[in-house]
């Protein structure tokens, strides 16, 4: 398929993976940063054909894994509420609170909808006017101009029935928290393409000086994280430390101008609690006082729930880059996506949650026995 | 006050019936005093229709203790009953699609040849039908003759009767417009013995045709998504292929065709699985070969969602014997439902009860069963 088979191509893969063998001569630990870049590494099994001693760890860009229990908490108070239209992303769904989960609170008459975008609020608002209709606007930079024009278009066209429960967090002082963790292993990043591809990636200059650390912003694809990875290791290899751009086909330093400034009228920086990690000072949004009506946890009688994090569970260290979930010892048993117990395995783009997905709980060794599997009988071998 | 904060004064996990599970991993102390909540959804949710684990999890837990014997325990699609020397295959399904109409097909149609193909997936000549509706109150009368119709067309073209029926309506609100149920009966021939327990290492696996057409049909039609390049269902009675399959010339090919699935929901990928469960064996797949339309591809992509998982309404996968494999792939390709049939990965017996995929790029991953309903990502 056109755009997607080119960036799949294993034998520039090979390439790709041999050049990076040829100028390794030491260890090294990459995180990616995106949760969705995690995703793709483990679904294509790009993790299996790095070189040896070249480590990608997870990081903590999944914003559903990273929204904090209390917001959930907070999320399912306004939903069982029986005059409102509780509307969000898909994998929030499935996202335990204290008690359950919204398909639980759905299955006890809640009325809880999938939207695609957050525009389509505005729609149903206008369908429901008896209605309170709340989305659940959480993410990363990345959704946040689409979130902020539910927020924007609400007040301009006199919606009031809409309003948004906001959890949004930031990337760059996550990256920042991370570095400056006495336990810290990570020593170059793949950054995070879409987030890049609204805020552009000047502000991530100061860090990479900061810290000398490289930080190659790059894309989703296989192909697109093979050569973020050489792009980070040449840089390792040769002793820099900049940001450098591998998406350039989506992206430039400046990023979406027009976008930046809707989210800069509706929301402000402020501190935000991080699932598994906790208070980050300046890492997240919270919409304008201007746009208080817009604001659900002022609507609703929410700012009262304080719900504290299990302290024990790992997938702090895991969005982290410290461990990976084969260190926890409840993954895949105790922990599933059925029964999560920490943020990593809540959504689809947490690294718990897609190593699981992907069978990484059944058998751990899987790189070691795929060699001695036969190859196929039909037109093509496996090798 | 939340479940966390309560616990967070020691509740003790050694309380509860998974505890046994932390004391055979020796590294896990800590766990042993970790508050966990623990989701085991008292009430049904959504995921319990969707075919994979928690389904899997309600048959277990609900149905099989109350109702088990040696035929049902088998869980094929279909029991393989023996009458008076006859052999029967006997099959039931019911059907709550939303929208009623959609492209490429609608509730009537499907209602035929789900069961039509339950059967078929047997080896079984389906013979006779029974259709019980539940109307709710409101549904207009011309929609249901629609559906009828559907269903009188699709029955037809199988070669099944109606034979029997019943009809119930509920108040407005209480349904979904129209829910149908239809159970079926055929015949099976001498020497046929499909089951998903016979797959043998060295078996070929083939598919049928492209996959995930019928199940993206629905989504983009249920959520008012434009994509470029209309999707339709693929939705289609398969005893037709399966008869073509079973009469590859030259061979006793009901001896080499080992086991038949159509992969409806949870996708191809929950269905391999089963058949790599029952059989005690393992698969490998390849990527590439694997036949998806750009158009059900470009829309999983968009909606992060895998085309392995999503359902089909007129697809089989056959594992059958290396021998007769090409064999069996050219009888298929004879025939208009099997004309893009291809061999998509191998059984081996290493790895017993895993699906393995080759990937394109030249990695390669675990294909599990799908564990509730697939949810489209956030970005």
């Amino acid at each position: 398929m056109k755009y997607l088979d080119e960036y799949r191509d294993g034998d520039v893969a090979k390439k790709i993976v041999g050049e990076m063998r040829r100028i390794q001569t030491r260890p090294w630990v990459l995180m990616e940063v995106c949760g969705g870049q995690t995703h793709s590494i483990v679904k294509n099994g790009i993790d299996h054909l790095m070189p040896e001693g070249v480590e990608l760890v997870h990081g903590p860009g999944c914003p559903v894994c990273v929204t904090p229990l209390e917001m959930i908490d907070k999320a399912h108070a306004i939903a069982r509420q029986p005059n409102v239209i509780f509307c969000s992303f898909g994998d929030m769904l499935r996202v335990p609170g204290s008690d359950g989960d919204l398909f639980t609170i759905k299955s006890l008459g809640g009325d809880v909808r999938i939207v695609y975008s957050p525009l389509d609020c505005l729609k149903i608002a206008r369908a429901n006017p008896d209605k309170q209709v709340v989305f659940f606007a959480i993410g990363f930079e990345t959704t946040a101009p689409a979130n902020a024009m539910l927020a924007w278009r609400a007040r301009e066209e006199q919606v009031t029935n809409v309003s948004l429960l906001v959890s949004h967090v930031l990337v760059p002082p996550a990256l920042e928290a991370i570095l400056q963790s006495p336990s810290n292993r990570v020593q170059g990043f793949l950054g995070p393409g879409h987030v890049c591809a609204v805020m552009g990636y000047r502000e991530y200059d100061p860090i990479s000086a900061r810290y000398h650390v490289p930080i190659v912003i790059t894309g989703f694809e296989p192909l697109d994280i093979l050569h973020g990875t050489l792009m980070t290791l040449q840089q390792l290899e040769q002793g820099r430390a900049v940001v450098e751009n591998q998406y350039t086909r989506v992206l430039g330093r400046d990023g979406n101008l027009p976008a930046q400034r809707l989210v800069n009228r509706v929301f402000e920086v402020g501190d935000r609690k991080w699932r598994g990690i906790g208070n980050i000072p300046m890492s997240g949004y919270h919409l304008r006082d201007e746009f208080a009506q817009q604001d659900a946890e002022k609507l609703f009688d929410v700012a009262e729930i304080a719900t504290l994090e299990p302290e024990i569970c790992i997938s702090g260290e895991i969005l982290r880059g410290i461990k990976k979930p084969h260190d926890c010892p409840a993954f895949g048993t105790l922990c599933t996506p059925q029964r999560p117990l920490g943020a990593t395995m809540v959504s689809a783009e947490g690294a718990c949650a897609a190593y699981y997905a992907y069978g990484r709980h059944l058998k751990p060794e899987l790189h070691q026995i795929v060699p001695q599997s036969p190859p196929l009988a039909t037109n093509g071998v496996i090798t | 006050m939340s479940r966390w904060k309560e616990s967070a004064d020691g509740y003790d996990m050694a309380d509860t019936e998974t505890s046994t599970k932390i004391e055979e991993k020796p590294a896990a102390p800590v766990f042993g005093s970790c508050p966990l909540p623990i989701f085991s959804h008292p009430q049904i949710v959504l995921g319990h229709g969707s075919g994979g684990k928690l389904t899997a999890d309600l048959i277990e837990q609900v149905f099989l203790p109350a109702f088990h014997n040696p035929v049902l325990d088998k869980l094929d699609d279909q029991a393989v009953l023996s009458i008076g020397g006859a052999r029967l295959a006997f099959t039931t399904d019911s059907f709550v699609v939303t929208p009623i109409f959609f492209p490429g097909g609608d509730i009537g149609r499907l209602a035929v040849h789900g069961t039509v193909n339950d059967l078929a997936m047997s080896g079984a000549r389906p013979l006779y039908l029974s259709a019980a509706f539940i109307l709710e109150e409101g549904l207009a009368v011309d929609a249901l003759r629609r559906v009828v119709e559907s269903m009188r067309a699709a029955a037809a073209q199988a070669g099944v009767q109606f034979v029997t029926g019943d009809t119930k309506v509920v108040n407005r609100g209480k349904g979904d417009q129209i829910f149908i149920t239809t159970t079926g009966i055929g015949v099976l021939e001498e020497g046929v013995n499909i089951s998903a327990d016979r797959a043998r290492p060295g078996d070929q696996i083939i598919l049928s045709g492209y996959l995930g057409d019928h199940g993206m049909a629905i989504m983009s039609q249920r959520e008012g998504l434009e994509f470029e390049g209309a999707i339709t269902s693929d939705c289609a009675s398969l005893h037709g292929l399966v008869a073509a399959m079973l009469s590859t010339p030259k061979t006793d090919a009901a001896e080499f065709i080992h086991c038949l699935r159509d992969p409806t929901r949870g996708g191809a990928a929950t269905t391999l699985n089963e058949i790599a469960k029952r059989a005690g064996v393992g698969m490998i797949l390849r990527e590439e070969s694997i036949p998806v339309r750009d158009s059900v591809k470009g829309a999983c992509e968009v909606l992060g969602l895998d085309p392995l998982y999503v359902a089909n309404e007129g697809k089989l996968l056959a594992v059958v014997a290396p021998d007769l494999a090409h064999a069996v792939l050219q009888q298929m390709r004879q025939h208009e439902l099997g004309r893009d049939a291809v061999i998509i990965g191998e059984v081996v017996a290493e790895h017993p009860g895993m699906v393995l995929m080759k990937t394109q790029i030249g990695g390669t991953r675990v294909l599990d069963v799908m564990f509730g309903e697939q949810l489209p990502r956030i970005c």
